[in-house]
């Protein structure tokens, strides 16, 4: 299956992804873990502990998303639906916190 | 058959026929053509998931900006602790999951049913959890409705000295700013953020129980076809399960920081 491989060749048998590659990939998650747990609790401004713990859960994410989800793996089209989410998601993000962001900056009360 | 139907098969041969049999769709030429359209498919709806469910954690944040005081004091009587043993015990479940969709690609049924009951596990010991923090908020009178009330959050942020009652009965929120609220508006405010909790978790659970279920099914019809012995079965039900599953996993990667943790 050309979707799973490493190495594109022809053949009945599966190019699996190796078990060890699933265990880092959960030692690494879990390490994660504590991480932002441990995170949480040193005292730092809130806006940084925000942005600690959104930096950590995307690291969380890309590493469920390549080895788990097999993105890593995959053809081009899965990485460019993968990316679409991610890139859609960011636009509605920006375009609503620039608009939350800016209100108080008009003259007249809103928000 | 068209002249160009012919042509495909004089160039290729004949696919094997035994292995694919029942397994390859007709519409489909070859069983790498077909895994490839589950696939998109599978991915397509995981965008629209994470899109719908992106907006609320959008919305989260907004009110969580304006809000900062009422949302942090009303974080607090969430338990970080469940919310840490369910993170692990999700990040567990896909594991097993990843596990199961790899022994469906090597046709190991017996295998594939062992991993695939321990995700059904995990996913029980999740929900379980679940129950647990939802009677608390419960007799605490923390879901949002008639029954609200903040009393519990105002005394755990008054013994924290983190609140002050002033004199005219107003509450003095003391984080890295000060604000002064009234009892009602702080009523308001922290059932805002329950609002969000009981959303965000509760479409996640429910995700997770719709998963539960397909699993279920997946569990069952593994276990026919370690029975049946079969040679080879259709892994993708399993891979488009486990994608499902994993993204359901990310979702909790996020609500746990985001609601459990940030300014405790």
């Amino acid at each position: 299956m050309a979707s799973y491989t490493t190495h594109h060749e022809e053949g009945h048998e599966h190019h699996l992804v190796p078990v060890r590659v699933y265990s880092w990939t959960l030692v690494a998650l879990l390490v994660l873990l504590i991480v932002t747990v441990g995170a949480g609790f040193i005292p730092m401004p809130i806006w940084l502990g925000t942005v600690v713990a959104l930096a950590i859960a995307m690291v969380k994410t890309y590493l469920v998303m390549a080895y788990f989800m097999h993105v890593k793996f995959s053809g081009k089209l899965i990485w460019l639906f993968a990316a679409a989410g991610f890139f859609w998601l960011v636009i509605m993000v920006i375009f609503a916190y620039a608009d939350y962001i800016t209100r108080p900056w008009e003259p007249v009360p809103g928000f | 058959m068209s002249v160009k139907e012919a042509k495909v098969l004089e160039r290729e041969p004949a696919p094997t026929h035994i292995e694919h049999e029942g397994i390859l769709g007709e519409q489909f030429e070859t069983l790498d053509q077909q895994n490839n359209a589950y696939l998109i498919g599978m991915w397509a709806f995981i965008v629209q998931e994470v899109l719908f469910l992106g907006a609320i954690f959008a919305a989260y944040g907004i009110y969580r900006l304006k809000y900062l005081h009422e949302f942090t004091l009303a974080h607090k009587e969430l338990d970080w602790v469940v919310g840490g043993l369910n993170t692990l015990v999700l990040l567990a479940s896909s594991y097993t999951m990843a596990r199961a969709v790899r022994a469906a690609m090597q046709n190991k049924h017996g295998r594939q049913m062992l991993y695939l009951t321990f995700t059904l596990l995990f996913a029980s010991v999740f929900m379980f959890n679940k129950y647990i923090e939802y009677s608390k908020k419960y007799e605490h009178h923390l879901i949002p409705g008639r029954g609200y009330d903040a009393h519990t959050i105002v005394e755990h942020a008054e013994h924290k000295e983190l609140l002050e009652p002033l004199p005219d009965g107003n509450y003095k929120l003391k984080l890295e700013t000060e604000k002064i609220v009234t009892p009602e508006e702080f009523k308001q405010r922290t059932q805002l953020f329950l609002g969000f909790y009981f959303i965000l978790t509760g479409l996640h659970g429910l995700h997770v129980l719709v998963g539960m279920t397909v699993i279920g099914v997946l569990v069952g019809r593994a276990y026919i076809d370690y029975k049946k012995r079969k040679p080879v079965a259709d892994y993708m039900p399993v891979e488009m399960v486990g994608l499902y599953w994993h993204f359901v996993d990310i979702v909790w990667i996020f609500i746990y920081p985001l609601l459990y943790l940030i300014g405790r």
